[in-house]
């Protein structure tokens, strides 16, 4: 709202986010800028100033290009640029750039397609002045392990939380920035080769178009202006997409947009509360507030695992605080400084558990058991027959969901049963369907796009034998403790002395979701509800459930349940709701005042130096800074976590305070984002004959997911998947409803006139998409929405494919999903949905077995290696 | 608050009711038998430079109304892809009291950049809003899709649109409703009083009086109100009638996220209507216009208005839409003039062949 110039890229804000696209509406409304960058023109081009269909996965080199725009015309912001970033940082000697050696970065292993980060980091200043090791020793090995393949596998380095990855030792820095070693100068030489000419090249758009971009993105940037940058999953769905996000944080840094009202990177997440589900998450490497989970070979005891941490600048160094008190909210009394307050009740993990190598385990018979709780795999996740196979192999499935869904009903009526490749009777997994509350039917949080939590109110109860997560979750861990209570296995003690003591409410004995809320909040001493992470002790006396969320409850208010109107408040409306972390709206808003404390400039005054009140002010949010560190200020000798950052280090969470231009750490596939093709693309990677696509990206090989590669002529077209406004997701919550069905009622494809003919394809008729995983059909949209893209060698088509649709509910159809290989970004284990290549020829699949033999003859024309597999597909992984 | 009368009081005989059928009206609700201390006149204005094509107003609408599911042709309880962009919809309708109509439109633009093998009707707006047929895939689709051409938006595409590479594109949306006229021809044939004129100058049906007789549906110049197969009756938009009473806004203007439909006192509305047409213009949008807000035209004004980017024809909008009861009086003076005449012809004629 507060942005003059909103870039939307990687995301269909109007059609995916329809309600926070208002806000866009209303800074439009008062003279911002709008951009739209897709591949397709939908229906947030529809109102966007400008619309640039720029080749799907070809954003990196877009956003390089407008990198080096910014740094070949000298139109970065030098003060901030010089003062809040990396940029004067050196780089140690043995660091190589991709540039330097054909698209591979310096410590790349061949064998394990992982880098070796060592030669990725600062050259640090003699000694380690400024910052204290409390353990120098076991930070060293905790860094050596962090290497280990292993380790790697489980992210662990990703998982460094919301401080980054850590940093001991200063940097050498050279504040004229002309060092060659210099972030700076490694940065304008890596990305030299972005011209406007390359950008049209691999991008396919006309230089001229990209020149608008940069010339609004520029002009609208700077110390009275700021630009806004939004996301979403058109940009993470790639094997590139941290990097394209990594790409953005270069830009908008350069451009100090970080920070500032109106600027930042707007991630913005798909669902109510997806945002929460990573706070509080539910994956497999992380636990509550972007704390690592411990891993096996790295982190016996509680020592080993803070002493990453210990003496690390910024706020992450007082992750033991955070752990410990996560340990007592967990175990309560239980949880002691004798017994490394139960650190050792904890899981460990030794490897990737994430959701597509887990699926990958189910097929070998590795995994007894799977709950789906609000999620329709088979549907929504890519390669939907490998799911399928997946489940086949189970020996139990829990679905939790509000519809009978194809997850839950892929054994009697599931794609594979028609074609043979799986026989009901000889399915033995065993399905429990759970009927789930809807969330009018139940308490508790949302936490959004915008981190900020939002009570909502049980509305009704829900119908039948509906019940809320909470419900479920409770009961169960209620049922199993009931049956162990007499064990005395020691391997049974963490489930027994959890703190389980929820008041329950209501008929239907929900446990309360206020009490559950209060204690992520935590409580001191006193047994009062806690203000802040910053009361978090690391002595067992405190205890909290999320650290970030600490402050939620504060003054035993649940403070995500203020409703106070906008117009009866500032404009920063701080008391709607309540966003972590301390309430705060914008994140680091140090950097919104220059390095002496003042603001940048009237038009984007936000946070500031009161001198008077020796504190500091803002126009409404709270500071991401301590109230009363002058902008003076220099840590002391010894100094430790957030006292060991200068009065001039905004980037709090970051060990040197910086937003980082260059990641001396932490980023699986590079230091430096960089142009690579998608794992299956048409094209030739114009920058490096050497590596076409992500030489780190993971993949998993069996029969049912064999990968294209590049340029197959079998498959010449670009695909991208998508959502529609009229439906949700995989189509549980939208398809068995008929006012959305009827508004979206088929499956169906969008291409551009010039495939139309190529192809023969007519409007509302029928299509078959063919990859090496599946072949699906649906109806045809013609629309010149959908435009060729020329680049070097040749015109590249592209094929619109919304993946709403399975064969239950109101509106049925085949799922786009299946067509997707699983290939995935090593840093986040994320498939790439986003861009793959299929073929297309008009009219409607074989059916049954035939469609088996249809796509067998497809894989051999492609010289792939065979698809098909025995019934069942049991143990058909191939690595 | 005024009593609400089952019948319309425009018929009821009302001594001030002057029971005027066209031209403008200070106080619709006055002239349809309200004391005058009636609530003020509310409306809708639809503004379609903001319409995102959400049809969260559709959905809201028919969750509200308990409207069935249908098709783009109406047919209830039947779902299927129209083919025509993003509406299967189709058209308002019985089951359908607001429909988002899309329109595609797109043409050259002259960039120094190598272009691309032209599509095979290149140079044509197309308006995806027509039916598929069975046309050859070679003589191309787009020809399949004829156009609604407009020199005048040709010539000017606003900064609303989007510049697609070499490709201008256009993709219009706008939410269409009944347009609740000031001088509305369904009330005025509606022969039963099921159609009546609220205290708020709305136009509402009662489901309980309506008989299913029909002289409605050809009575409406835009084509709005409908009878619903299998039950006789007709439906439209009430402008949430029942939630207008509780002091509430209507469901489709309540769920729309943008603004893009605005409900309110319909001057305030016209108002705002004008400022926004003032700031459109002043940024060079020349196409923008007002439909529906000039009281001066063949309604008297509608109480739900619209500013559009196009002519109205490219949204399915009839371009001067004029009450159909406006000759009424005239037909009646011709009417009897006739009836006189045959009168006189077969007397003249039954006294003619006594003489001879």
């Amino acid at each position: 709202m507060n942005s003059d110039c909103i870039v939307i890229e990687g995301s269909n804000m109007a059609e995916c986010h329809p309600v926070a696209f208002q806000w866009v509406t209303e800074a439009k409304a008062r003279g911002a800028k709008v951009v739209h960058i897709d591949p397709r023109f939908t229906r947030t081009s529809a109102i966007a100033d400008l619309h640039v269909p720029l080749r799907a996965g070809s954003d990196i080199a877009f956003l390089g290009g407008l990198i080096n725009f910014v740094l070949a015309n000298d139109l970065y912001f030098r003060d901030y640029v010089v003062a809040y970033t990396n940029a004067a940082a050196l780089v140690q000697e043995r660091f190589r750039d991709a540039e330097d050696l054909d698209g591979l970065f310096s410590g790349f292993d061949p064998d394990t397609n992982t880098y070796d980060q060592a030669s990725w980091q600062y050259e640090r200043e003699e000694g380690r002045d400024g910052v204290s090791e409390d353990d120098p020793a076991r930070a060293d090995r905790q860094e050596e392990l962090s290497q280990e393949y292993s380790v790697k596998q489980a992210d662990q380095a990703q998982t460094s939380g919301s401080g980054g990855p850590p940093i001991h030792g200063k940097p050498k820095r050279d504040e004229t920035l002309q060092h060659p070693r210099s972030v700076f100068q490694i940065l304008k030489r890596h990305f030299a080769r972005y011209t406007p000419e390359k950008v049209a090249e691999v991008c396919g758009i006309e230089p001229e178009v990209f020149l608008k971009v940069a010339e609004w993105v520029t002009a609208n940037s700077g110390r009275d202006r700021t630009t806004a940058w939004v996301y979403s999953v058109g940009w993470t769905q790639h094997t590139v997409g941290a990097q394209y996000i990594r790409t953005a944080a270069i830009l908008q840094a350069l451009l100090g947009n970080m920070g500032r009202p109106g600027g930042g990177i707007l991630a913005l997440r798909g669902h109510a509360s997806i945002q929460g589900s990573t706070d509080i998450p539910t994956l497999f490497n992380l636990l509550p507030g972007y704390l690592a989970m411990p891993h096996a070979a790295q982190h016996e005891t509680l020592d080993d695992y803070v002493a990453d941490a210990a003496g690390v600048a910024g706020f992450w160094g007082n992750k033991r605080a955070y752990m410990v008190s996560l340990l007592k909210a967990w175990w309560g009394d239980a949880a002691t400084p004798e017994n490394d307050f139960a650190f050792d009740y904890m899981p460990r993990i030794n490897g990737d558990h994430s959701s597509y190598r887990s699926v990958a385990d189910m097929i070998q018979g590795k995994v007894g058991g799977y709950f789906l709780v609000g999620e329709n795999p088979t549907v929504g996740h890519a390669n939907g027959r490998m799911q399928r196979f997946g489940l086949a192999n189970l020996e139990w499935l829990v679905v939790r969901d509000l519809q009978m869904i194809e997850s839950a009903t892929f054994w009697k009526d599931g794609p594979e049963i028609e074609t043979g490749e799986m026989v009901t009777e000889q399915i033995a997994t065993e399905v429990f369907f759970m009927p789930a509350a809807s969330h009018a039917e139940k308490d508790g949080t949302f936490t959004q796009t915008q981190r900020l939590l939002q009570w909502r109110h049980k509305a009704v109860e829900p119908p039948a034998d509906a019940r809320s997560d909470l419900w479920f979750y409770y009961h169960l861990g209620r049922i199993l403790r009931d049956r162990l209570k007499d064990s005395t296995d020691p391997r049974d003690r963490p489930l027994l002395d959890l703190t389980w003591d929820y008041p329950l409410e209501g008929e239907t004995r929900d446990p309360s979701a206020a009490a559950v809320l209060r204690e992520i909040n935590g409580v001191g001493p006193d047994g009062r509800a806690l203000s802040g992470y910053l009361e978090l002790k690391d002595d067992g006396s405190t205890s909290s459930g999320c650290w970030i969320y600490s402050g939620v409850y504060a003054d035993e208010v649940n403070q995500a349940a203020r409703r106070k109107p906008g117009r009866e408040q500032g404009p920063v409306a701080a008391e709607w709701g309540w966003a972590w972390p301390y309430n705060r709206r914008i994140l680091y808003n140090r950097a919104s005042a220059d390095p002496d404390g003042k603001p940048w400039s009237d038009r984007k005054k936000y946070v500031w130096w009161d001198e008077q009140a020796g504190r500091w002010v803002s126009t409404g949010d709270n500071p991401d800074f301590e109230a009363t560190k002058p902008p003076s200020y220099e840590p002391p000798p010894g100094a430790k976590a957030q006292d060991a950052l200068s009065g001039r280090d905004p980037f709090v969470m970051q060990g040197d305070g910086k937003a980082w231009l260059f990641a001396p750490k932490g980023v699986t596939d590079g230091p430096l984002p960089t142009h690579y093709e998608p794992a299956e693309s048409p094209v030739k990677n114009a920058l490096y004959d050497g590596v076409q696509s992500n030489p780190t990206m993971e993949h998993i090989k069996g029969p049912w997911n064999r990968e294209h590669g590049s340029a197959s002529d079998v498959f010449p077209y670009v695909f991208t998947t998508y959502r529609l406004t009229e439906h949700h997701t995989a189509g549980g919550m939208s398809r068995t409803l008929p006012y959305l069905s009827e508004l979206q009622p088929e499956f169906f494809v969008e291409v551009s006139p010039q495939l139309a003919a190529e192809r023969g394809l007519v409007n509302a008729g029928w299509a078959t998409l063919v990859t090496a995983r599946a072949a699906i059909e649906a109806r045809v949209l013609v629309t010149e929405r959908m435009r060729p893209i020329r680049t070097a060698s040749g015109v590249v088509h592209q094929i619109g494919v919304p993946y709403h649709w399975g064969e239950r509910g109101i509106s049925t159809g085949d799922s786009a999903n299946d067509l997707l290989p699983v290939v995935m970004d090593p840093n986040t284990h994320i498939q790439e949905s986003k861009a793959a290549t299929c073929d297309i020829r008009p009219g409607r699949r074989p059916r049954g077995p035939g469609l088996v033999t249809f796509l067998e003859e497809y894989r051999q024309r492609a010289g792939l290696p065979t698809g098909l597999v025995p019934v069942g597909a049991r143990g058909t992984v191939e690595g | 608050m005024t009593t609400v009368s089952s019948a319309s009081p425009g018929l009821s005989g009302d001594g001030r009711s002057k029971n005027r059928l066209y031209g403008p009206l200070p106080d619709v609700q006055e002239e349809a038998g309200y004391d005058s201390d009636h609530p003020a006149r509310v409306g809708f204005f639809t503004d379609t430079s903001v319409c995102i094509g959400c049809k969260a107003c559709e959905v809201a609408c028919k969750e509200w109304n308990l409207l069935p599911m249908d098709d783009a042709h109406g047919t209830r309880d039947v779902i299927g892809l129209s083919g025509m962009s993003y509406d299967n919809t189709g058209q308002l309708g019985a089951n359908s009291w607001r429909h988002v109509a899309f329109i595609e439109q797109s043409r050259s633009v002259d960039l120094p950049m190598p272009s691309f093998p032209p599509a095979p009707d290149a140079t044509s707006r197309q308006d995806a809003g027509n039916a598929p047929d069975d046309t050859a895939p070679g003589d191309s689709v787009t020809s399949a899709m004829t156009s609604v051409l407009n020199a005048e938006s040709l010539s000017q595409f606003d900064p609303q649109t989007g510049h697609s590479g070499d490709r201008e594109i256009r993709w219009l949306m706008s939410s269409d409703v009944c347009k609740h006229c000031t001088h509305a021809g369904c009330l005025d044939v509606c022969p039963t009083g099921a159609l009546f004129r609220t205290e708020f100058g709305t136009v509402v049906v009662q489901q309980d009086i309506c008989n299913g007789c029909g002289y409605c549906v050809p009575a409406c110049p835009y084509g709005v109100i409908d009878q619903r197969k299998g039950d006789g009756r007709v439906f439209k938009c009430t402008l949430c009638y029942d939630r207008t009473l509780d002091g509430l806004q209507p469901a489709c203007a309540t769920a729309c996220p943008t603004q893009s439909i605005q409900f309110g006192n319909l001057d305030e509305l016209q108002a705002r209507a004008d400022a926004r047409l003032a700031t459109l213009k002043s940024q060079g949008v020349q196409t923008a216009r007002l439909y529906g807000r000039d009281e001066d035209d063949g309604v008297g004004g509608a109480g739900a208005f619209f500013l559009l980017l196009d002519e109205p024809e490219v949204y399915g909008l009839p371009p001067d839409p004029v009450v159909t009861t406006r000759d009424l009086p005239a037909m009646w003076k011709s009417a009897g003039a006739a009836a006189a005449m045959i009168v006189g012809v077969a007397l003249s004629a039954v006294l003619g062949s006594r003489r001879s």
